[in-house]
């Protein structure tokens, strides 16, 4: 296993210089330093002398990515790509644009994403293994058919319409939970409710479809017909059997949901006023804070690597026939 | 048959879990029963809070009630009036000749060679609580010398265990002076004041030269750097005569430096908060004045937690300004002086939460979370005015609610401009070009109905058509000055020209019917956009571009984004542009200067502000010669001239001035608009026991939807488990008979 993580290490490293030159390339194909620093430094009195200041100031006067004045290294050296990549393979976020540390603001702000991803991914999975249970349970059956076809149309309405629907009924008209917000303490979970419940059921229909397939291509095999065939409850079929033999492509959908609990939902933490890392990333964007985008677009592919690897590992206990090699 | 049972527990248990208490309050637990305003805030936090640096208005509501310049606007007179603030009084001017003979008050402007201005500071003024000042026994600053480890991790200045103040004197004003020229954060003031403060551009030079040897060739990038101390370093602009005055010498004569007193740049910096940030480690943990600023000012900043909250509470060390006694007419009448000579502030603190979404900003006003949607932008006004106007709901709900929507004209105007350097909507280069290119502008102003912009987008750009340069509420605005080359004077009131007077100078200017007599060819003209399209954006660029072919002139559009169209302004190449100007201070000259010559964005590679490079000799004559002026007849007689040029060349059509405004709750007081008064929360209070009893009146939870939302599921989910039981006691007993086993 140790060469099995040795190699897929190596390869992590490939991605992230790959990401890292795509992250690079697009943001300054439509943003140059110049636009940045002045958007930066906004207001009605932006000379070009204070131009200059705010880019030196943050390692922007140098070319892009070839130094045609520098000499021998230095002409990769001394560039901007060099400068902000090479840190971040040491885990070295620097400071963002406007001055204040990044590892310090994620340290901050992943509480915040952690709180509402969390819960929202645990009951997702649990909601969804659930609701699909009963659906093949009920396989063949109107509920069956009507549960899918619920699933479908969940599935085809926009998060956008499920918030604003759920912050205008139980927010506005029900007045029941804020509309957005966060505080933290015991009142968090009055802000957290509604979030939740919403990322629930925004992601149920999509859930509950993959789960029953996975469930239905598991309990029409011979060994779950012979279970069957030897008068065991549906019950002890389903959990002990089926469910128990699912757990590999489940995980690997769990796995590739999780970066999402650590990076936080753009969508979901805007809309409630949540300020975690997605809102993070959306600031950034908005205030074309390339340390910052870049430094999530990084951690973004890290968390991927390490999930996809944690869930390889996690194979092996799940199923001792898997052997990593 | 088990629902009533269901739906008994449900109700007493959401009973016992306080049910019937409001539950959608954004704020934590009891805060609203405090004396605490609520304000919404936009997008974004405010990225500058350090007095030198800070220039936007969005920052302007945190720097106003932290610092204290010398002067301020009277919060109720109006036209606004420059009153004292940490100053015990306005410093009239003296005046020098070249010779360093002391001139007369009247004395022509082109002879003052200096203007000194001696502002005393009143005594007894304290810098809010900060580790900067504490003092230990001996008199030692205690947080002067701290190591990296020493400073740790904290990340606010309260995280100090012992916190100090001092006095408030003259030393405090200079080195703010002098701290203009610093080289380690932006200084937008430095540029336009090195052309007014005596020795500063100097001065500038000389601060460069001591930093760079500070920094002994540490790169630009390290924030760890020594610390440097302004005290070290004069000049002559800028001094203190003794303790409680403070000297300025002005080069020439220059009226609107009284209002520049108004502004923080010239607010006191303490040199040791300076030194105490300056120390290693504080930078990095966001410990500097753009994060956590120092002042006198009323308030002091006690949270930040960026694009999230921040909190202004009330500085201990204040000394409660009088509440103002003097105010406009009506103000009496509406209650605005029934707290003349209370002592301000009244209000214990103040909290920012940041709004990413429009929405709920604006339902958490409607609920009675937020005093007011956000104090700092006046469009909210224009827009729940819209809502209020087209929904008899929505305006019986506010009449219920009591709330108030004070209104005025904000100090500042939006324009369609058009380029000087452009070959058809410009100057022109004969006298033939230039007289076709004049009628074709002004048949383009009389075209563009700038009354139906105003009632059409009345959600946002609500507002009163200009006639000139110069908006309402300041000196050299005259009501009655109708721009006679596009409106029509009937009964005394303006009426805009016909369609057909338009057409006929666009036939005079060259193009028949739109097109070119010489070529044919239909005149397309560019309308330059400074920001990429969204469909609300889309629908006032179509109602210009219906404007332009009212008179047959396609207009092309060229939308971009705001870099790339200031590029566009540096260089000179925009055709037509949307453009607009807020006052730095309520004085002519801050928007007459928009069209002085030497001030030509694209002949000065974008150091001015005059976006449509407009040239014209007789006006930069009258405008060198006005600026000089106090507000005075004479002043009056060469705006009067000055407007009516530039209603005759149309360099601009005039566009609107819009309305400025709040919206507030019944129980905020002292509500008064005033767009350049950005202390204003110094002056507001609330009534938090009749703010907490209208929020629980208004939000009472209904909880019975909910109840009937879980029964249903409920009753769902029964069937289906008897369905369940009933399939496993089938499959036992074909087990039983089988004679099967687990």
């Amino acid at each position: 296993m140790g060469a099995y993580i040795l190699r897929r290490a190596a390869y992590a490293v490939l991605i992230l210089i790959g990401v890292n030159l795509l992250t690079f390339t697009l943001f300054f194909a439509v943003n140059s330093p110049d636009n940045i620093a002045r958007l930066n430094i906004g207001g009605k009195r932006v000379s070009a002398d204070a131009i200059e200041k705010w880019k030196a100031e943050r390692g922007y006067d140098k070319p892009l990515w070839f130094n045609h004045d520098a000499d021998g290294a230095d002409k990769i050296k001394q560039t901007i790509f060099y400068d902000r990549s090479l840190r971040l393979f040491t885990l070295d976020f620097g400071t963002s644009d406007s001055g204040r540390q990044i590892r310090h603001e994620i340290g901050t702000r992943i509480v915040a994403s952690l709180a509402l991803a969390g819960p929202m991914l645990l009951l997702t999975v649990l909601v969804g293994i659930t609701f699909s249970l009963l659906l093949v349970f009920f396989r063949a059956s109107y509920l069956d058919f009507w549960g899918t076809v619920l699933c479908v149309v969940m599935m085809s309405i926009s998060s956008l319409f499920y918030i604003i629907m759920a912050q205008w009924f139980f927010g506005k008209t029900l007045k029941l939970v804020p509309l957005s917000g966060f505080v933290p303490g015991l009142d968090l979970l009055k802000f957290l409710a509604l979030p939740i419940i919403v990322g629930i059921v925004f992601q149920l229909g999509s859930e509950a479809r993959l789960f029953r397939a996975m469930l239905l291509e598991e309990s029409n095999k011979d060994y779950v017909r012979t279970a069957r065939s030897k008068g065991l409850s549906e019950a002890v079929v389903l959990f002990r059997h089926v469910l128990r033999n699912t757990w590999l492509p489940v995980l690997t959908h769990v796995s590739a949901l999780l970066p999402y609990a650590f990076l936080g939902s753009i969508v979901f933490e805007s809309f409630f006023g949540i300020p975690g890392l997605g809102t993070y990333v959306i600031e950034a964007i908005n205030g074309q804070d390339f340390a910052i985008v870049h430094v999530m677009v990084f951690l973004g592919s890290l968390l991927y690597i390490l999930a996809y690897l944690g869930t390889d590992i996690a194979y092996t206990f799940v199923d001792p026939r898997v052997r990593l090699a | 048959m088990h629902a009533p049972i269901w739906l008994l527990l449900l109700g007493t248990l959401l009973h016992a879990t306080g049910c019937d208490r409001v539950t959608n309050s954004p704020h934590t637990a009891g805060s609203e029963s405090t004396n605490t305003y609520f304000s919404g805030h936009q997008e974004r936090s405010p990225k500058y809070l350090d007095s030198t640096a800070s220039y936007s208005l969005d920052e302007t509501q945190f720097t106003y009630l932290i610092y204290e310049p010398p002067y301020h606007f009277h919060y109720l007179k109006r036209p606004y009036e420059v009153v004292p603030r940490s100053s015990e009084a306005l410093a009239v001017p003296r005046y020098f000749d070249k010779n360093g003979t002391e001139l007369p008050s009247d004395a022509p402007g082109g002879e003052i060679v200096e203007s000194v201005y001696d502002i005393k500071i009143k005594q007894g003024i304290k810098f809010s609580p900060h580790p900067a000042f504490a003092k230990d026994a001996p008199g030692k600053y205690v947080y002067h010398d701290l190591t990296r480890a020493e400073v740790g991790n904290k990340r606010t200045p309260f995280e100090f265990e012992q916190l100090g103040t001092r006095d408030l004197t003259a030393h405090d004003y200079v080195y703010a002076i002098r701290r203009l020229a610093t080289t380690r954060i932006k200084s937008p003031s430095f540029s336009p004041m090195a052309e007014k403060i005596k020795g500063l551009k100097e001065y500038g030079e000389q601060i460069s030269a001591v930093d760079e040897k500070l920094r002994n060739g540490r790169p630009l990038t390290d924030r760890n750097l020594p610390f440097l101390d302004f005290r070290d370093y004069a000049f002559a602009g800028a001094e203190a005569v003794d303790d409680q005055t403070l000297r300025v010498r002005i080069i020439g004569k220059y009226p609107q430096f009284k209002y520049w007193l108004t502004i923080t740049f010239f607010a006191p910096v303490a040199w040791e908060v300076e030194k105490f940030y300056a120390q290693p480690g504080m930078a990095e943990n966001s410990l500097t004045m753009n994060d956590w600023p120092v002042g006198t000012g009323p308030f002091m900043l006690t949270e930040s937690k960026p694009n999230s909250r921040h909190v202004l509470s009330r500085n201990p060390n204040f000394r409660g300004e009088p509440f103002p006694c003097e105010g406009e007419e009506e103000d009496r009448a509406s209650g605005l002086l029934t707290d003349c000579g209370k002592p301000m502030p009244f209000l214990d603190r103040i909290v920012f939460t940041i709004e990413k979404e429009k929405i709920p900003q604006k339902t958490k006003f409607m609920q009675g979370y937020y005093d007011n949607p956000e104090i700092s932008r006046n469009d909210w006004l224009l827009e729940i005015d819209y809502d209020v106007k087209n929904s008899e709901d929505v305006a019986r709900l506010f009449k219920e609610r009591g709330i108030q929507m004070p209104r005025t004209l904000e100090v500042s105007n939006w324009y369609l401009g058009f380029n000087w350097l452009d070959p058809v909507v410009g100057k022109g280069k004969t006298p033939e070009q230039q007289t076709r290119n004049r009628k074709l502008r002004q048949a383009l102003s009389i075209a563009i109905d700038w009354e139906e912009f105003v009632r059409v987008f009345e959600n946002k750009a609500a507002g009163e058509s200009a006639m000139s340069p110069v908006p309402p509420g300041l000196f050299g605005f005259r009501k009655d000055a109708i721009n006679r080359v596009v409106y029509d004077v009937i009964d005394g009131k303006p009426r805009r020209k016909s369609i057909e007077v338009a057409q006929k100078l666009l036939a005079e200017a060259g193009y028949p019917d739109g097109r070119d007599a010489q070529t044919g060819q239909p005149l397309v003209l560019n309308y330059d956009y400074q920001r990429a399209l969204t469909p609300e954006l889309k629908a006032e660029v179509e109602w210009m571009v219906k404007q332009f072919r009212k008179i047959g002139v396609q207009l092309e559009l060229r939308a971009t984004d705001y870099n790339r169209f200031q590029d566009k302004a540096d260089k000179g190449s925009l055709q037509i542009f949307w453009w607009g100007w807020f006052a730095d201070y309520p004085d002519a000259e801050n928007f007459l200067f928009l069209l002085y010559g030497p001030n030509s964005q694209a002949l000065t590679q974008g150091n001015g502000n005059n976006t449509a490079n407009y040239q014209n000799d007789e006006f930069d004559r009258l405008f060198e010669e006005m600026k000089f002026l106090d507000d005075e007849p004479r002043k009056q007689q060469l705006i009067d001239r000055m407007v009516a040029i530039t209603q005759e060349d149309a360099p601009w059509a005039f566009g609107y001035n819009p309305y400025a405004g709040s919206v507030h709750h019944q129980w905020a007081g002292n509500v008064k608009p005033g767009p350049l008064v950005l202390d204003r929360l110094m002056y507001m209070k609330v009534d938090p026991a009749l703010r907490t009893a209208k929020i629980a009146e208004w939000n009472n939870p209904i909880w019975w939807p909910v109840v009937l939302i879980m029964l249903s599921l409920i009753a769902a989910v029964i069937p289906a488990f008897r369905t369940w039981k009933r399939r496993e006691r089938e499959n036992a007993a074909r087990g039983l008979a089988t004679g099967g086993a687990e």
